[in-house]
């Protein structure tokens, strides 16, 4: 970013680091001689130079960004210091009663306990399946690429499709599952894997598992992939076993993709929403709301936004600080 | 010897078709159960389409619902490809004040929590007299698409080289030729793949028209299926249900295993970069 240099000496500075050794002299030198009648900040109007003509066909994106981006950014924050009844709308600052609101809700720290005891379940679980099918694909033997479809097939679903799918296979009365729990002879009645908060809860584990852990796999195998087959090599004529491979090369340098699976997994569980509205409505007894279906219930069945626009911020907040230590660790891990 | 060898595969075939069985399995049973003859449905016994027909005529149809997932799906996809195509060209070739700022903002979106954005973004849509409205929430699902369409546009543009594009500018082509005649045509695997994420995003998109639509005549396919299952809530219809799930997800494998390719291009520029 040198803004008092021209545009045409910047583009020339890039262009002799960079395609020196590409091109051919008679290019260059019809490029450069063709360069002096570009019109640009000494010769022409201003918006027929290439600074213009960036900024036009940034224009587009800069709109979208600030219309759908940064104003409601703005507008949340507004919203969650006012008064502001869903129908009513704004009804001027009470800062700061919607955040002093929020514990009253009996719900929250319900949820909020709830919630991270979600995340650990579903990160543990989820990464650790999705470890193990990247280890099953990693290697090209027969048959390893329709393994490698058929775990990731679930991923192409939609979340909303993939919920309402096991919603009707956790059905006591016409989902199979309680049909052959039955049939092996392991329970007697009908089973409700949603019927205790606690099988409600493993029941949507289970959901979401099959749903994504194609999908970290896939992130996963990429970075098995790029660990070096020299290093395998070298271990094995050391005479490592294959626990002590994979606990002292294969774990170690996949520490950058599994922190990338587990920033994205956690911050998706963090948020979760449609798996536990479609299955199980936050029921039984209210035992499975999290927070983002808290911020639902505040703002379209208590019909307060600003109280939900309070809690979005601290959402918000809370996601941003695991990013940023997240992505401390992540250096940390990087640099070690 | 070979067999010797085939013994000592077995265990990884095991487990392997195992689990591929079990990831299988609730796939092919919905994909059974939607035709199959179930007490309770409009298909009571036998195999059929009963459970579609039920569709058809449920509450404003199956037509309906399938045209505004149409409708969103094509206009979010239209919008995400025309936005990052210009916005990628411009980070990737031209110096222009707020470049930096600008595409650290677009990437930001990502860090920001889906709901912290749709409530503001209800109200906002109201005061331009876009709630309810299919257009409002289809620029509602392109925005969520920009941060990954402009890094995978910008990613795209610069990996051609700039000899191509100068050679047009030589020609006498102004940026926007070169952009139409050189560089779409090199582009285009980019433009798949940031057009399949995106459709496959609005046409699965539950949240935001939950949030965004109130008219039942205007839901999605996704928000129809739901609202169906909860409207029967005294005699539950699983099999309508199991036939919707079948509509939805019947695009989004298909597209899936089409464009594999296009679709692990950007995963892998995701996760490497990442």
């Amino acid at each position: 970013m040198q803004p008092q240099v021209s545009d045409r000496t910047a583009a020339d500075g890039r262009r002799t680091s960079t395609d020196r050794t590409s091109r051919t002299l008679r290019t260059r030198r019809i490029i450069r001689t063709h360069r002096t009648s570009l019109p640009g900040p000494a010769g022409g109007p201003w918006w027929r130079s290439r600074k213009a003509k960036g900024l036009g066909y940034a224009a587009p994106t800069a709109t979208f960004v600030t219309v759908f981006f940064v104003l409601p950014l703005l507008l949340v924050g507004q919203m969650s210091l006012s008064d502001w009844p869903l129908l009513a709308g704004d009804r001027g600052i009470n800062s700061p009663e919607n955040y002093t609101d929020i514990t009253d809700n009996t719900l929250f720290w319900p949820a909020i306990r709830f919630t991270l005891l979600y995340t650990v379940i579903v990160t543990v679980v989820l990464l650790g399946l999705a470890l193990l099918l990247a280890l099953l694909v990693q290697e090209s033997r027969p048959g390893v690429g329709f393994f490698r479809t058929v775990y990731f097939l679930p991923g192409a679903l939609g979340l909303a499709s993939a919920s309402l799918l096991f919603w009707g296979l956790y059905s006591p009365t016409t989902g199979p599952l309680s049909a052959l729990l039955e049939g092996l002879g392991l329970v007697d009645d009908p089973v409700s894997f949603l019927g205790s908060p606690t099988s409600a809860l493993l029941s949507t584990v289970f959901l979401i598992v099959w749903k994504f852990a194609g999908f970290y796999m896939l992130i996963l195998l990429v970075g098995l992939q790029r660990i070096p087959h020299e290093v395998y090599e070298a271990a094995r004529m050391d005479g490592a076993d294959r626990w002590q491979i994979f606990r002292r090369i294969t774990l170690p340098l996949l520490r950058p993709s599994l922190a990338l699976t587990l920033l994205l997994c956690a911050t998706g569980s963090l948020l979760a929403f449609d798996q536990f509205f479609i299955l199980t409505k936050g029921g039984p007894d209210n035992s499975t709301v999290t927070i983002v279906q808290l911020i639902y219930r505040e703002a379209f069945q208590r019909l307060d936004l600003g109280t939900a626009a309070a809690l979005s911020i601290i959402v918000l907040a809370v996601l941003l600080l695991l990013n940023v230590l997240q992505f401390r660790g992540l250096r940390h891990a990087d640099e070690s | 010897m070979g067999l010797k060898h085939a013994l000592g595969r077995t265990p990884y075939y095991v487990l392997a078709g195992g689990l591929a069985v079990i990831f299988l399995f609730p796939l092919v049973w919905n994909a059974w159960a939607s035709v199959s003859g179930q007490p309770g449905t409009a298909q009571e016994s036998g195999y059929g389409f009963g459970n579609y027909r039920t569709l058809l005529d449920y509450d404003a149809g199956l037509w309906r619902y399938l045209l505004n997932s149409t409708i969103v799906s094509a206009l979010t996809v239209a919008l995400t490809l025309g936005v990052s195509l210009l916005g990628g060209y411009a980070f990737a070739r031209f110096d222009f004040p707020g470049k930096n700022l600008l595409f650290l903002l677009t990437l930001a979106i990502l860090m920001v929590p889906y709901a912290t954005l749709l409530i503001p973004l209800y109200v906002l849509l109201g005061r331009l007299h876009l709630q309810n409205s299919l257009i409002g929430l289809s620029l509602v699902l392109a925005m969520f698409q920009l941060p990954f369409a402009t890094f995978m546009m910008r990613i795209s543009f610069e990996a051609v080289p700039r000899e191509l594009e100068e050679s047009a500018l030589v020609d006498g082509c102004g940026t926007s030729g070169a952009l139409r005649r050189i560089l779409l045509p090199a582009v285009k695997p980019g433009l798949i793949t940031v057009g399949l994420f995106a459709f496959l995003a609005a046409w699965n998109d539950f949240i935001a028209p939950l949030i965004l639509i109130s008219d039942s005549e205007k839901a999605p396919l996704p928000l129809a299926i739901a609202n169906l299952r909860q409207q029967s809530m005294g005699a539950v219809d699983y099999g309508a249900t199991e036939a919707g799930v079948v509509v939805l997800a019947f695009p989004c494998l298909l597209l899936f295993l089409l464009l594999q390719r296009h679709y692990m291009r950007g995963f892998m520029s995701g996760a490497l970069k990442g």
